[in-house]
């Protein structure tokens, strides 16, 4: 298949069930938000180093916030429900409550819910102040600035992790280049969200490991490098670099809106191919089909 | 067509009308609503001598006519939507559970007392005693929320444990006296004594007020709790003024004849722009 003058490879994504919430992240000042925001989705590339996966979905101008103050809303990932809590009340406790005039609250709607303001509430040593409006709870946190405030409970539900796209041009310049373009395309799906730096990694990786302590090692089909010796190289004629996006999704949906998004932004830029990564289709329980992302440009496929 | 009950003859004693409510009437012919029991006074009456029923109910009953001497409406009520169509009576919503009663007049006094869900609306006026305790009880409203557009008399919110009283004018003397926790916004002003005897909870005023001594000052600052507040009550059609959702407020606590975990917030009109 092609895409412009791309190669698409005629492969799946192999993506997993996770859990999933959204919190809606306010301060006096967008810098502020943004400085909480920048810090709670630190060190959440992978579940698998991290506990969790997260990212920033986008600014939350202040008409739409529940307190009308400039919002940042950011998405969480992680294996199970129990772990999104976990993740929440150690990212929130240590990350928003601690910067300066922030608040935090539930972005997501949801029959199942974990309690994160009700356990950080202890920080206020008996001095916090519940308040219920409009039957939901919220917790008032003293602090040197005045007071936190956060829901008592958050959202959750169930989510897709680990759709992919794996970016192959002729150099690093050029493949950066794409993929800095998939990723701005992709940042504009609501939904979804980019957990690896600015949205890109390039240490992809496979299940397994030589060495028994780990559970990943490098993707030895996909490194330059390793073209001459590795075994099953993957890599075609006149590729230097591959890039791979990660993005995870509150739904199928909103993964595979973000990797068609990605794919057409990324194919314009001429690189030598687009693939994906897949595990024989054994490991995840969602197979995403490049095949079906592009069919709805059919006119662009060779 | 809703269910309606037309007052036809006008009660000339005080009478107790428990059984209008939603749940009560929801589910009834007319035939079976007009022989509710009612009180007139010290006498046994029924329903039908003196409102005429039309309809039946599909998620509201209206009440038509000068309700200010039939007391209890929508007491206990738990689902449903009751409008009256002018004034009510005392005990409206009394220890009501859920649902909405929506006044398009005045209430008496003792609106929703030991209330514990459901939201109250009165678009004029409410007497004393707004969400408060019963004599001889020490518990007041537990739950749900009474919104009034118009001015609340004394005592509002006596002995109130939780939920919402929200007040568009003036609320009179001792507003949140003994208050175990919730939240009461005078958008008005407060009368005497506010917070007498208050153990936690909040009290907000857009207005300046003269506070007991067992009140403390703790420090200006704009509370972000207050603007979800204020938002939500600019949501049920309170007149909310931007000034009031950005403003600075004085925060005191007291009183500390009691706990001293309970706040009274009065916006600083100093600084307003």
């Amino acid at each position: 298949m092609r895409l412009g003058s791309t190669d698409i490879i005629d492969t799946f994504a192999e993506a997993f069930a996770m859990w999933g919430t959204r919190i809606v992240i306010t301060a006096e000042t967008p810098a502020w938000a943004l400085a909480a925001a920048r810090s709670v989705t630190g060190f959440a590339t992978s579940v698998i180093g991290c506990k969790c996966e997260a990212g920033i979905e986008r600014e939350v101008p202040a008409e739409e916030t529940p307190d009308r103050r400039p919002g940042i809303s950011v998405l969480l990932f992680s294996t199970s429900a129990e772990s999104v809590g976990k993740r929440l009340v150690e990212r929130i406790g240590q990350c928003v409550l601690t910067c300066p005039t922030t608040a935090c609250y539930n972005g997501l709607p949801a029959e199942q819910t974990v309690v994160v303001g009700g356990l950080l509430r202890y920080f206020g040593d008996g001095y916090q102040i519940s308040k219920v409006l409009n039957g939901r709870r919220l917790w008032r946190i003293p602090v040197m600035d005045g007071e936190f405030v956060i829901d008592e409970r958050f959202g959750i539900q169930p989510a897709v992790g680990g759709g992919n796209l794996l970016l192959c041009g002729p150099d690093a310049a050029a493949t950066l280049k794409a993929a800095e373009a998939a990723v701005a395309a992709m940042r504009k799906v609501p939904g979804a969200i980019l957990p690896f730096p600015d949205g890109v990694v390039r240490s992809g990786s496979k299940p397994g490991s030589r060495y028994k302590s780990l559970m990943a090692s490098t993707n030895d089909a996909y490194c330059p490098t390793l073209r001459g010796f590795a075994n099953g190289t993957q890599l075609p004629a006149g590729v230097r670099c591959v890039l791979e996006i990660v993005i995870d999704g509150l739904d199928l949906a909103a993964v595979e809106n973000a990797m068609r998004a990605g794919l057409e932004a990324a194919a314009r830029q001429n690189l030598v191919q687009i693939s994906a990564g897949n595990y024989g289709g054994n490991l995840g329980q969602y197979k995403i089909a490049l095949r079906d992302l592009i069919a709805a440009a059919p006119a662009a496929v060779a | 067509m809703s269910l309606t009950l037309a007052l036809r003859v006008a009660p000339q004693v005080p009478m107790e009308a428990e059984a209008l409510t939603f749940d009560r009437v929801a589910d009834l012919s007319e035939s079976d609503i007009a022989a509710l029991p009612l009180l007139h006074g010290n006498e046994k009456a029924a329903v039908g001598d003196f409102f005429k029923v039309s309809g039946r109910a599909n998620g509201e009953v209206h009440l038509e006519g000068d309700l200010g001497r039939v007391k209890y409406l929508g007491a206990g009520m738990s689902r449903g939507r009751l409008v009256i169509h002018g004034n009510a009576g005392m005990h409206l919503g009394s220890a009501m559970i859920g649902g909405e009663i929506l006044v398009k007049g005045n209430a008496g006094d003792w609106v929703g007392p030991e209330m514990l869900g459901g939201r109250i609306i009165i678009t004029g006026n409410a007497g004393h005693m707004v969400g408060s305790a019963h004599r001889g009880g020490t518990i007041g409203m537990r739950g749900g929320e009474i919104i009034i557009h118009g001015n609340a008399g004394n005592e509002t919110g006596n002995g109130m444990r939780n939920g919402l009283i929200a007040i568009g004018g003036n609320s009179g003397d001792f507003t949140g006296v003994n208050m175990r926790a919730g939240t009461i916004m005078a958008l008005g002003g407060l009368g005497w004594r506010s917070g007498a005897g208050m153990v936690r909870g909040s009290i907000v005023s857009m207005q300046p007020a003269e506070l007991l001594p067992t009140f403390s000052y703790d420090c200006d600052y704009r509370p972000v709790y207050l603007r979800l507040y204020l938002l939500y009550l600019r949501e049920l059609g309170m007149a909310v003024e931007d000034a009031w959702i950005e403003g600075e407020y004085r925060r005191y606590s007291g009183d500390s004849v009691e706990l001293n975990r309970g706040e009274i917030l009065l916006l600083n009109r100093q600084k307003l722009s």
